[in-house]
């Protein structure tokens, strides 16, 4: 079952709503005993690097999360700032990251951004996925989705990127390495193109 | 690209919808619900939902509906309405709200701004300028309490503190256009602009697309929000939900974006 984690941060009911009407079964997880049936994990997330990392530990989970997801290989999606946290350590925090994928948290340069409104990167855009990952099924370079960050990912090894998005740079908007998946953008609040992404997620 | 949002900005009071003439009048207008069901379907870039009540009542906000907006939302919602302390922030974000918007807390007290951008992240704090022009020199000010409590602050100044503490979006209300349907205050728009660079939006005056082109065009990306607009049809006020179709959208971004 596609459990999400509730480590209180992050639209954990959108997400159940989106896959209820899907006709895809969901449990959302607090505590380790909540993790049992997990044969999938969304990890959501709105907030700070470390606000989110502290939550986490908080929550008890981390432990069985890195056994699920480094043993066990379950398909996990980090969603903004819980794709963040997939990375070793951030600028926007001095906390460590889980260290799943190797890369780090870089703050968005502003002096590389034409436009008069510049910090956080808010609103809709588009992503260009740069390979046929089976997450990114029927996303097409048109597709739009909501972003609301202010520090991108930076993958050391640029092979992990699968669609890059615009803004004043070229940066990772979406990633994996094996069995784990990050989004830097909002899914469960991007319409029909998110919906189709979390599709994907269900059916990898 | 990153595209400009149109964004439709509901009024909650006493649990119910309404829709305000320069922050007065209110004429119920729905259930919150229903609105963002409908919302949901036309796809909308974005919703505010700013409870008029909660700080004028000096009451908690209501969690209960906030945590029912937040599920109910696909698109990202923005909830301001008697919000003051750092807890009362967390708990909303937990809620499932991506940003929360203060406005006579961060008047009162800008430390709340700059802990709360610290915690929970500059993206997802909002300040709300309620903006009046007073006085002989008709200068624009910064009000709060529902337009009925002047803080003799600019919207320049203010805009310039906030951006400084943290806050990642700041939202110019203006009192004066609301309602009114007429379009949006360019002038007062044009000095926030100059003044600081976290994405805008704009909230006040918007009577149809066109004022939103001309938003569009005049500032590229910025948050064209509206209330009276995406609530009601024809000159009678009938209350009808509507919102721009996406060919209706596109072409009104693009065209208003060439200069950009």
């Amino acid at each position: 079952m596609i459990t999400i984690i509730d480590y209180g941060l992050g639209n954990i009911r959108a997400f159940a709503n989106v896959y209820e009407r899907l006709n895809i079964l969901v449990s959302i997880a607090k505590t380790n005993d909540d993790l049992k049936d997990a044969t999938k994990i969304i990890l959501p997330g709105v907030g700070a690097f470390d606000f989110a990392m502290s939550q986490l530990n908080k929550s008890g989970m981390r432990e069985t999360l890195d056994k699920l997801v480094l043993e066990h290989q379950l398909p996990v999606i980090g969603i903004c700032i819980g794709m963040q946290i997939l990375a070793k350590s951030s600028d926007e925090g001095v906390s460590p990251g889980l260290g799943w994928l190797d890369a780090t948290v870089k703050r968005f340069d502003a002096s590389f951004l034409k436009s008069k409104t510049q910090l956080p990167h808010m609103g809709w855009n588009t992503i260009h996925p740069n390979n046929d990952n089976p997450m990114l099924v029927n996303i097409s370079d048109d597709s739009r989705f909501y972003f609301l960050h202010s520090y991108y990912f930076q993958c050391n090894n640029p092979k992990d990127m699968i669609a890059t998005t615009e803004y004043g740079i070229q940066y990772a908007s979406a990633v994996n390495k094996k069995n784990i998946y990050g989004v830097q953008f909002h899914p469960e609040k991007s319409h029909q193109w998110g919906i189709q992404l979390l599709k994907n997620f269900a059916d990898l | 690209m990153l595209r400009p949002r149109i964004i439709p900005c509901l009024l909650v009071k006493n649990g119910g919808l309404v829709k305000t003439v320069n922050f007065t009048h209110p004429k119920y207008v729905g259930d919150p619900i229903n609105a963002v069901k409908i919302f949901n379907e036309k796809e909308v870039d974005e919703m505010i939902v700013l409870d008029i009540d909660a700080t004028a009542q000096n009451r908690e906000p209501d969690y209960g509906m906030i945590r029912n907006l937040a599920a109910e939302c696909r698109m990202p919602l923005c909830y301001g309405g008697g919000v003051k302390s750092m807890e009362q922030v967390e708990r909303i974000i937990s809620l499932g709200v991506e940003k929360v918007a203060m406005s006579s807390a961060a008047v009162g007290n800008l430390g709340i701004v700059a802990q709360a951008a610290k915690v929970v992240g500059s993206q997802s704090i909002v300040v709300v300028m309620d903006v009046k022009k007073t006085g002989r020199g008709s200068k624009y000010e910064v009000w709060t309490h529902n337009a009925s409590k002047p803080t003799g602050m600019s919207p320049v100044d203010f805009a310039k503190q906030v951006e400084n503490l943290g806050a990642g979006e700041v939202v110019i209300n203006s009192i004066d256009c609301d309602g009114v349907m007429k379009g949006y205050d360019f002038g007062l728009v044009h000095e926030i602009r100059e003044a600081i660079s976290v994405p805008i939006t704009v909230l006040g005056g918007a009577g149809s697309l066109k004022d939103i082109a001309a938003l569009i065009h005049a500032f590229g990306i910025i948050g064209a929000a509206a209330g009276s607009l995406f609530v009601f049809k024809g000159i009678y006020r009938a209350v009808l939900i509507n919102y721009p179709s996406r060919a209706e959208k596109d072409a009104l971004v693009i065209h208003g974006h060439q200069n950009h």
